[in-house]
């Protein structure tokens, strides 16, 4: 149930500007890859082109090639909807659905398709999704209660309860700690760990010692100067890019003398 | 030592300057209402006058005795306060005249016998002069008016909110503020100062051309009014789409949702209290339009129960009718006492409309809570 992704000489616009330039990686399957880099350097970008998530705003084009155990996201006629069932993504922000109850925004991805499920299968599916992001214990008496009246944390694992409910073969996520307190924020962290034996991860992050705990393979993006496109810089083993880099950028990015 | 550790009572706190005591008001203005009866009553009293006039007395003896005491920034808080409150008195007046005054004329043929259950046909001017004469009870009701009303107000909501909700769904969802969204913006805007004699006008035209010379009926109102509601419906349902959070539509197409699903499930759930209740107050807004229906629907006396022939009485053109031509030229107080009592009903149909735009707006709101 998981996939490996493979980017080949991709460039990514917002109309005419080019945010980040001639990224080629190499995702593993079932592996968390970290995202690091200072502000504004198209790692969100980057990662939102990992679902055709990107093409939603206005004017966002990409050109190059993002392959999904070989085949090609951005090939001719492929549905961005079908990747999107496939690839997940969990946001900066946690973002349940305020109409709909903690039970439904789990089942979500299946109701709001319309496709027919029992309600057996269904409290089959939210037990065992909820379960999956640790936070069955917290919510099984209120199933019914409305998802926006968890605290941040509970809704963030709500929404990857949401993600991993729809059986996707790869999870992104956006940052998807930076609203959080500390202890949830480990609580997310202990998620991964546990996601990354069933699912490819990938992980946009600012905090380096996140990105350390949590992931097998680290890349590190960077920017010349305001105006000037997002570039990858460095990808490998996480041991290696904050132990021995060999970039100098990297470097200093990870030691804390810049960024 | 023990004295500097008691606290010294009478000496002020040195943070506080002087301080008007809490009744203060209320003496400036039992004086303001004194000496303003006291003035009046040399020039001639009349309440009107003598509110005004305490009015002035109670702002300008509270502002100076606080500017005395307090000093000048307490002084100018009093004075905008004094403002703030009179401003809102005197919106809140005629409000309060408005409804006062159709209660008093309206409560009595309100109460006549059969006022809502009968229609005004074969009520003449003889049982009029009987009722003013011989004290009969005065006959005839508002019963057609009423379904009139309902029935032109129903099928113009039926053709305005499927077409007002579809274009703000366009604008905010697909237009993607290009030249055809901002061209139907602008021409939304338009519609919205349309007069509404015009959109009467307009549909009288529209159906004389359409159908034939002389076509009034009750859907010809409708059209008519639909005409002025668009643009509201539109404007409020575009505003209520848009303070949809775009998380909510990633969200959705992260989980491999199509956008027309997103849409019809996600988004216009998240905004349907706020497009209940503008579609409930574009509702009111043309409950009681009167001109576009006195040349769409003109006026009957009978009850037509179909909306496509025949035409139609409503509430605004009931009033008009019975003030404008009473039903007997020698004693126009029946028709005056059924001409209020029908306004009241109208505006307790726009008040009951309000509540309901509150109520659909709580029903629907997102739930919070734990």
């Amino acid at each position: 149930m998981s996939k490996r992704i493979d980017v080949k000489d991709l460039n990514v616009y917002y109309g005419d500007f080019l945010a980040v330039e001639d990224v080629t990686i190499n995702i593993e399957a079932k592996s968390v890859t970290a995202f690091i880099g200072p502000s504004g350097c198209g790692k969100s970008t980057f990662l939102r082109t990992l679902n055709r998530m990107h093409e939603v705003l206005p004017g966002a084009r990409v050109e190059g090639e993002v392959l999904l155990d070989g085949d090609n996201l951005y090939g001719p006629g492929v549905d961005p909807v079908t990747v999107r069932s496939q690839i997940g993504m969990v946001f900066q922000r946690p973002n349940p659905f305020p109409t709909m109850s903690i039970r439904d925004n789990v089942l979500a991805g299946v109701k709001l398709n319309n496709k027919k499920i029992s309600k057996g299968e269904a409290d089959v599916l939210v037990e065992r999704s909820l379960q999956g992001a640790n936070l069955w214990n917290e919510v099984k008496d209120r199933l019914e209660k409305p998802g926006s009246g968890l605290s941040g944390g509970q809704q963030q694992r709500l929404c990857i309860a949401r993600a991993i409910a729809v059986e996707p073969q790869v999870i992104l996520m956006d940052e998807p700690c930076s609203a959080l307190d500390p202890i949830s924020t480990l609580a997310i962290e202990d998620l991964i760990n546990e996601l990354k034996d069933q699912y490819t991860v990938v992980i946009v992050t600012h905090n380096m010692q996140q990105a350390a705990r949590v992931s097998d393979k680290t890349a590190f993006f960077n920017i010349a100067g305001t105006g000037k496109p997002g570039k990858l810089i460095e990808f490998g083993e996480t041991q290696g890019i904050f132990s021995n880099p060999t970039q100098k950028a990297t470097e200093d990015y990870v030691s804390g003398r810049f960024g | 030592m023990t004295s500097t550790l008691t606290p010294v009572r009478s000496k002020r706190s040195a943070l506080t300057k002087g301080q008007l005591p809490k009744y203060a008001p209320l003496v400036v203005l039992a004086a303001a209402l004194i000496v303003g009866a006291a003035i009046l009553a040399l020039v001639g009293f009349n309440a009107f006058g003598w509110g005004i006039v305490s009015a002035v007395l109670f702002a300008v003896g509270l502002v100076s005795w606080s500017a005395a005491v307090e000093g000048s920034r307490r002084a100018k808080d009093k004075l905008a306060t004094c403002l703030v409150v009179g401003s809102f008195l005197v919106a809140l007046l005629p409000l309060v005249s408005v409804i006062w005054t159709v209660l008093v004329n309206g409560v009595p043929g309100l109460l006549a016998p059969g006022f809502l259950t009968s229609s005004m046909n074969g009520v003449t001017g003889v049982y009029d002069n009987r009722a003013v004469e011989d004290g009969a009870p005065v006959l005839g009701g508002i019963y057609h008016a009423l379904l009139g009303t309902i029935q032109i107000t129903l099928l113009a909501t039926i053709i305005s909110v499927p077409v007002g909700l579809l274009t703000a769904i366009y604008l905010v969802e697909y237009g993607n503020d290009g030249r055809l969204a901002r061209a139907i913006t602008f021409f939304v805007d338009v519609m919205t100062g349309i007069p509404s004699i015009v959109a009467g006008l307009f549909a009288a035209a529209f159906f004389f051309a359409v159908v034939g010379p002389g076509t009034k009926t009750g859907a010809v109102a409708a059209v008519a009014l639909s005409v002025l509601m668009i643009p509201v419906v539109v404007r409020s349902s575009e505003e209520m789409l848009k303070i949809v959070p775009n998380e909510l539509r990633e969200a959705a197409y992260a989980l491999g949702v199509r956008k027309w699903r997103t849409i019809l499930k996600v988004v216009i759930p998240t905004a349907i209290s706020g497009i209940a209740s503008g579609v409930t107050l574009a509702i009111a807004r043309v409950i009681g339009e009167t001109a576009p229906i006195l040349v769409t629907a003109g006026f009957a006396t009978s009850i037509n129960s179909n909306v496509f022939g025949g035409w139609m009485a409503s509430l605004p053109t009931f009033i008009y009718t019975q003030i404008l031509n009473p039903t007997s030229p020698a004693n126009p107080d029946p028709s005056s006492q059924r001409a209020w009592g029908a306004a009241l009903v109208l505006i307790i149909l726009v008040m009951v409309l309000n509540l309901a735009a509150r109520l659909i707006a709580r029903v629907f709101a997102p739930k919070a809570g734990r």
